[in-house]
């Protein structure tokens, strides 16, 4: 069922020109018009106002860019970990892992879970996101997944997406009717499952996308993209527009996800650091790092409560961050290559990385019920 | 649908330059709208900001397995039985 996403058309006969193309939705003075693309470029041209040269535009964006970030710097008024230090101490964590999953012949590559939470889908070499595969022929394929191995899969697989660059990332939204990319094409886009239609692209990012995070779903339409122009910007999934931009890493953005209440979101770079920015507050608000900590972070997920940050790195580990003091809590050892994806399962008591090494580990913490998180509290083994 | 696309853009590029004397020009007034969109954004305090992310963790805590533990019995992972004096 299609919620209320798309009350916005966004195929169909451009105003200006009546071809049938993807549409752009703006609103002139509440009035909607909805413009192809093109359109929209040939209006914008239009729409330089007199005077208007390079060098004044230069210098426009240039006083914009110091008054934003002023903006930013004004706001700033206490750090993230100031704010917590009356929280209480997370104490030590005892993560054990309980299965390790090998399978497959190669790297691993990319994982999830699946919804009935104890499943797991990966996949090596291309990458299988529950139901959809994303090849290395710019094309994105929706398979319907089968537990029966004499199933024909590929007789069944259906092409949605195309870009003109590699696949980076997808996932269904949260009518499942759609799927979102990100490309090395520079763009995300958005399309139908049922007739393969185009119904957004998400212009903005310099070079390549390699990762996307869909909002949790009851706080709106909105998905977090991070690419190889160090830039994480956020979208709004009606109007395509970008409204938040964020470049504050020294490095390709590996991958996003959203910290579970939907007001911030963490990082993974190749500059060895994990960080959280507020898109209230419009800025970064914590770093993950450590001087010891000198290779590229892979992949990040939050536990459910959002106070444990998990990230995978290219030094074959896996830190376990308190997002909210900023402190490393543990930091675990098991796979011998780069870890490559980590996901916390649906339901919250699991985590599973997957690894170069081609492995899996699912890994809990160890401790049974019982434990509190205030000091002195009982520890009770299950 | 996409090759149409790709087909109309040399064209749209040329009737772009001829318009405004150069596709540089929209590129930067694309940003320049970009910064304006984004300079126009109501912001809160990040000690405000900061509250709220910590009242979220501490509202769900006892609701993360991650954090708590997993009760064994309806735990899908759990370790296989072997005896032993704890």
């Amino acid at each position: 069922m299609c919620d209320q996403t798309f009350l916005a058309i966004t195929f169909g006969p451009c105003d200006s020109c009546s071809e049938n193309r993807p549409l752009m939705n703006l609103y002139i003075k509440t009035e909607p018009i909805n413009y192809c693309s093109l359109c929209m470029e040939i209006m914008a041209c239009q729409g330089l106002a007199s005077g208007e040269t390079l060098k004044s535009l230069k210098a426009e964006s240039e006083t914009l860019r110091k008054k934003l970030e002023e903006e930013r710097k004004k706001l700033h008024d206490v750090e993230l970990e100031k704010v917590a230090e009356k929280a209480e101490a997370l104490g030590e964590l005892n993560m054990k892992t309980r299965r390790t999953l090998k399978g497959h012949g190669n790297k691993v590559l990319c994982m999830d879970w699946c919804k009935d939470k104890r499943r797991i889908v990966s996949s090596s070499q291309v990458c299988l996101f529950t139901l959809m595969y994303m090849g290395l022929d710019n094309k994105c394929s929706v398979y319907p997944l089968s537990l029966d191995k004499d199933e024909n899969l590929a007789a069944k697989k259906k092409s949605v997406a195309m870009h003109t660059n590699y696949l980076s990332g997808c996932t269904f939204t949260n009518s499942d009717m759609q799927i979102l990319t990100s490309s090395g094409d520079g763009t995300s886009a958005l399309w139908d499952v049922e007739s393969g239609q185009l119904l957004q692209s998400f212009h903005g990012h310099s070079a390549d996308v390699l990762t996307l995070d869909l909002a949790p779903s009851e706080t709106g339409n909105t998905f977090v993209s991070g690419g190889s122009d160090k830039k994480a910007n956020v979208w709004d999934l009606r109007s395509g527009q970008n409204v938040q931009s964020f470049d504050t890493h020294d490095s390709d953005i590996n991958c996003v996800k959203y910290y579970p209440s939907g007001d911030a979101f963490a990082s993974a770079s190749d500059d060895s650091t994990c960080r959280l920015f507020d898109l209230r507050a419009d800025r970064e608000v914590s770093i993950y790092s450590k001087d010891s900590i000198m290779f590229g972070a892979a992949s990040v997920d939050f536990s459910l409560s959002g106070r444990l940050l998990f990230a995978g790195y290219n030094d074959y580990t896996i830190n376990v961050w308190d997002v909210l003091k900023g402190t490393r809590v543990a930091i675990l050892f098991g796979h011998e290559n780069r870890v490559s994806s980590l996901r916390v399962s649906p339901d919250g008591t699991a985590f599973c990385s997957g690894s170069w090494d081609n492995t899996l580990r699912v890994r809990q913490e160890g401790r049974g019920v019982g434990r509190e998180l205030k000091q002195g509290g009982t520890t009770l083994y299950g | 649908m996409c090759d149409q696309l790709f087909d109309l853009s040399p064209l749209l590029f040329y009737k772009i330059a001829k318009m405004s004397g150069s596709s540089n020009l929209v590129a930067m007034k694309k940003v320049v709208q970009q910064l304006r969109f984004e300079a126009s954004i109501n912001r809160v305090k990040v000690s405000q900001a900061a509250a709220d992310l910590q009242q979220f963790c501490m509202q769900n805590a006892l609701q993360d397995p991650l954090l708590t533990g997993v009760s064994s019995s309806t735990n899908p992972f759990r370790p296989q039985k072997v005896c032993s004096f704890l």
